[in-house]
């Protein structure tokens, strides 16, 4: 399968997204912010950093760039997209995903392993996670709090599309587990067509033994799956 | 010993000022755009400055919302116009509707 992974300026995760994919035995290519295309790409990951600065809010401006308007339009023909910290911020300012992401309730930017869970297997981004699994996988944001009205939220646990939450190592849904202040725990949803998702931890991050837990490759391996047995359209 | 000569710039050689001005538009309107976090989304900042207000002595403070301030120079003079398209700008961009309310004065 072939990636395109994007490059805002300031990314700072691109890199670790690329080598991750490889490690998997995927092929993945840089895209420039300023491109209008995503090349012949099954797949499309926005990655972690502080695109623009973070200045206005983080992904206010990124959702701007030429290239986002490719990844709209490869959503919208159910192309696979997975935002991943910066990259989550990117999607929801975007309009891709639901709700926003608010400054850490402790004020604080934590940069830590942590224990999360996927909610539900029903979906490219975790139909690999074996139910129960507990992940172990870093973290590294300052406005990671996840917040959405309650019409919204309602509506996110009505269709499933909250993926993946916060827990402690046993795998309950504490309060204590929670690192940022997410409503319900959550670290990812993915929209209501289930084909674009986004998540604060960094799974490309946890992909072998010597960075500390390769927990983080089922989720890649999902959506590996996903478009191994069901094709989807290529970017042009 | 005579007096040095103090050497004078000739005109044309400082900066030419028209250039300078040409690159600063005359300023007619500020647009001024108050952004505050709603009332739904934890405010973490607000709370803090509430403590420590408190902390300091300071009494009666029932709330603080700690928001940002936008200040937008204008060419033009016709706040009429200029309104509709300032606030399509600050629903779009400057503020996410999601999180936060925007107050937008123009004079």
């Amino acid at each position: 399968m072939h990636f395109a992974v994007l490059q805002f300026p300031a990314s700072n995760c691109d890199q670790d997204a690329v080598h991750a994919l490889r490690l998997l035995g995927h092929t993945a290519d840089y895209v420039w912010h300023k491109d209008t295309s995503l090349g012949q790409a099954d797949a499309v990951i926005v990655p972690g950093g502080f695109s623009y600065g973070d200045y206005l809010r983080t992904g206010a401006i990124a959702r701007f760039s030429p290239v986002m308007q490719a990844v709209r339009k490869f959503a919208e023909e159910g192309g696979l997209v997975i935002g991943i910290c910066n990259g989550f911020q990117i999607l929801c300012e975007a309009g891709l995903l639901p709700g926003a992401l608010v400054r850490n309730r402790d004020l604080q930017f934590h940069c830590e392993h942590i224990f999360l869970k996927a909610a539900t297997p029903n979906s490219p981004f975790t139909c690999q996670i074996p139910a129960d699994k507990v992940l172990r996988v870093p973290i590294a944001h300052g406005e990671g709090c996840y917040f959405a009205d309650a019409a919204t939220l309602a509506q996110l646990q009505a269709n499933r599309q909250i993926l993946w939450q916060y827990c402690n190592a046993a795998g309950a849904l504490t309060d204590e587990a929670n690192p940022n202040g997410s409503l319900q725990n959550i670290a990812g949803i993915c929209n209501e067509r289930r084909n674009v998702a986004g998540l604060m931890p960094h799974p490309e991050r946890a992909c072998e033994p010597i960075l500390g837990s390769a927990d983080g490759r089922l989720v890649f391996e999902s959506m590996i799956h996903t478009l191994q047995t069901k094709p989807v359209a290529k970017a042009a | 010993m005579a007096a040095r000569k103090i050497p004078r710039l000739a005109r044309g050689v400082s900066p030419p000022f028209t250039a300078l001005n040409a690159g600063s538009p005359v300023v007619n309107m500020k647009a001024r755009i108050i952004i505050t976090p709603k009332k739904a989304v934890l405010d973490p900042q607000g709370k803090t400055v509430q403590n420590a207000l408190a902390h300091m002595g300071y009494t009666g403070v029932a709330a603080v919302h700690v928001g940002k301030f936008i200040e937008i120079e204008l060419t033009g003079s016709d706040s009429a116009a200029a309104r509709p398209q300032l606030e399509e700008a600050c629903h779009k961009f400057l503020s996410n509707p999601i999180i936060e309310d925007y107050r937008l004065e123009i004079e």
